[in-house]
């Protein structure tokens, strides 16, 4: 598949500072989930991608074109929901989206019409009159990614679409970028805080720490390998525990309290990791399967600085 | 089918030229403008200088007008150079107050509502923001000043006829540059306020104080120094100095000259454009500053 995302010794500093340290990688998933915790550079990557900020050095590419000398005619392809609220003060929510849509490049009349669709189609048809300032929470989220597919670009930018929505709300919203994802016309990078977000709308991620690029999986490829994740609680593990299971063909991620993460090859069966307890004097407190595979993926990534704590 | 029936659907259709997206803002800002009765209230009396000149221009024109509204003589005021200067005078202090109104407006609600983010995240430049925001003020303020000065040169040139129109093109110059020069300084001063100070009442204040408390401290150092170089902070009177040069009429100050006190001359006309065109430079030095989608904090 082509790469939507190609990103090429890729540095960043900003007031002097370095924020992205030499991110490479290609992203090639019809919808990409950016991951990391706070400070890591994901909305740093957004913004350089959207060419706010400039790269200090390397560069990266959207649609094989680099966005360092083609950024003003790739930003007609690209749609941007911002995680802060971001309005134009005085507008009613459909104008507000029409006006955006001019700028993006539609005459006035095909924004109009497309404003009215966006705002149905993501279920603020009855409020789009309203003032955008007495939207709720909610609801100026939703009018966010209004504005942002409005035009109909190629690669929607969006950044904690989640932030501070309810449940319901939540799940709406969750909903809407599958099924925007699944109109096979627009690839989604999205960012966000909650693994439950990216595991259920990404089929790849980019997990950042630091400012450098920590993981880079392919979630349909990991789901479709069908791996069986483990937990384990102990009492009196140690380095020798760990290689013995690493030595069974585990791929393992420890927590520093006798807590494990493991990822069992196929084949092997629970009576050998008892078996591997007995013969290092381990207690095993507890133990359950997960098929929570990002979690995991996201925590071996971190595992270094969780260690370290 | 019917709107709310219809599914998100890519788009392909066409768009518009890049150079047109600009215009676009003045277009959702005078729309929005237009809802205030004081801004409306405010383009009407910046008429009223424009109807008493046009019934002045028709009467001097007119003897028999002036003699059917009982006044004698050759005629009320000669058409001329001064005319026209004394005009832009009057009509350039009514489009300051125009700009101290909806100059502050203009970019500070985007500031304040992050909405930069949303311009530039789209194919639309910096600049093309500035000049989209640049054009409202430009628009408006034309009006008021040298789309209506050309209509009464107009007029003028049509009722005195004996080819004043081509001895006079020099006025016309001079209304045109007059006050694009103006209009230019004091839209980029309100854009650059708007950008560094959010609060609306506090900008339109600083603006009054840029121009008038600046003009009171330039006097009182030439009143201390017994000079005449504290004019250069004063923007009224060294934008009255470049249309008194374009119009070719000599200023008060210029007429006390043989008194002989250095506080009575004035400032050297290159000098006063220089410092005009160094306010624009500064103002978009700022706007440059602060108009960024993302604010980097050091």
């Amino acid at each position: 598949m082509r790469s939507i995302i190609e990103l090429e010794n890729l540095h960043v500093a900003l007031g002097g500072r370095p924020i992205l340290k030499g991110l490479n990688g290609s992203l090639r998933g019809r919808a990409v989930g950016l991951l990391g915790p706070n400070g890591a550079g994901k909305s740093t990557l957004i913004n350089t991608l959207l060419g706010f900020h400039a790269p200090s050095s390397g560069t990266a590419r959207l649609f094989g074109r680099d966005i360092r000398s083609d950024i003003h005619s790739l930003r007609r392809q690209i749609g941007y929901m911002p995680e802060n609220d971001s309005f134009i003060a005085g507008m009613s929510g459909v104008r507000f989206v029409r006006y955006m849509a001019e700028l993006a490049g539609l005459p006035p009349n095909q924004a109009m019409e497309r404003a009215h669709e966006a705002f149905f189609y993501v279920g603020l048809g009855e409020a789009r009159y309203r003032d955008v300032n007495g939207y709720s929470l909610g609801m100026k989220q939703l009018a966010k990614l209004a504005q942002a597919i409005a035009h109909g670009p190629k690669l929607l930018f969006l950044d904690e679409p989640t932030n501070g929505l309810d449940p319901p709300a939540r799940a709406r919203m969750i909903n809407l970028i599958r099924e925007i994802r699944d109109t096979e016309d627009m690839h989604i990078v999205l960012s966000s805080h909650l693994l439950r977000d990216v595991e259920e709308c990404c089929d790849e991620v980019l997990i950042l720490k630091d400012g450098a690029v920590a993981a880079l999986s392919n979630l349909e490829e990991e789901r479709k390998t069908n791996k069986k994740f483990l937990e384990l609680e102990t009492v009196g593990a140690g380095a020798a525990f760990t290689e013995a299971l690493e030595q069974l063909g585990c791929e393992c991620a420890s927590f520093g309290t006798g807590k494990y993460r493991l990822v069992l090859p196929v084949g092997i069966q629970i009576q050998q990791i008892y078996a591997v307890a007995a013969n290092h004097h381990v207690e095993m407190r507890r133990m359950n399967y997960r098929r929570d595979s990002l979690e995991d993926i996201f925590l071996k990534a971190m595992q270094p600085a969780m260690g370290a704590a | 089918m019917a709107v709310y029936k219809r599914t998100y659907k890519p788009y392909s259709g066409e768009l518009t030229a890049n150079w047109t997206r600009f215009a676009i803002l003045p277009r959702y800002s005078l729309a929005t403008l237009f809802d205030s009765k004081i801004l409306i209230g405010l383009l009407l009396v910046s008429l009223l200088p424009f109807l008493v000149a046009a019934t002045i221009i028709y009467l001097t024109n007119n003897p028999v007008a002036r003699t059917l509204i009982g006044l004698r003589g050759e005629s009320i005021l000669s058409i001329d150079n001064r005319f026209f200067f004394q005009l832009l005078k009057i009509q350039g202090s009514l489009a300051f107050l125009i700009t101290a109104w909806i100059g502050p407006g203009l970019v500070s609600p985007d500031l304040t509502n992050n909405a930069l983010p949303l311009y530039l995240c789209r194919p639309f430049s910096r600049v093309e923001y500035v000049l989209g925001k640049l054009s409202v003020l430009v628009l408006l303020l034309s009006l008021v000043t040298w789309i209506p000065d050309l209509l009464l040169y107009g007029l003028q040139a049509e009722l005195e006829g004996n080819s004043w129109f081509t001895k006079n093109l020099s006025i016309a110059g001079a209304i045109v540059l007059g006050s694009l020069l103006w209009i230019t300084v004091q839209s980029l001063l309100a854009l650059a306020l708007s950008a560094w100070v959010k609060w609306r009442i506090a900008a339109s204040g600083l603006m009054f104080a840029i121009f008038f408390v600046a003009a009171g401290f330039g006097e009182a150092f030439n009143q201390v120094l017994r000079t005449y170089w504290g004019h250069t902070i004063n923007l009224v009177y060294l934008i009255n100095e470049v249309w008194a040069d374009l119009f070719g009429v000599p200023t008060a100050v210029s007429f006390s000259r043989r008194i002989g006190d250095p506080r009575s001359l004035s400032v050297p006309v290159g000098i006063a454009w220089a410092i005009l065109l160094g306010v624009c430079g500064l103002c978009l030095l700022l706007l440059n500053r602060r108009l960024t989608a993302r604010e980097v904090v050091r």
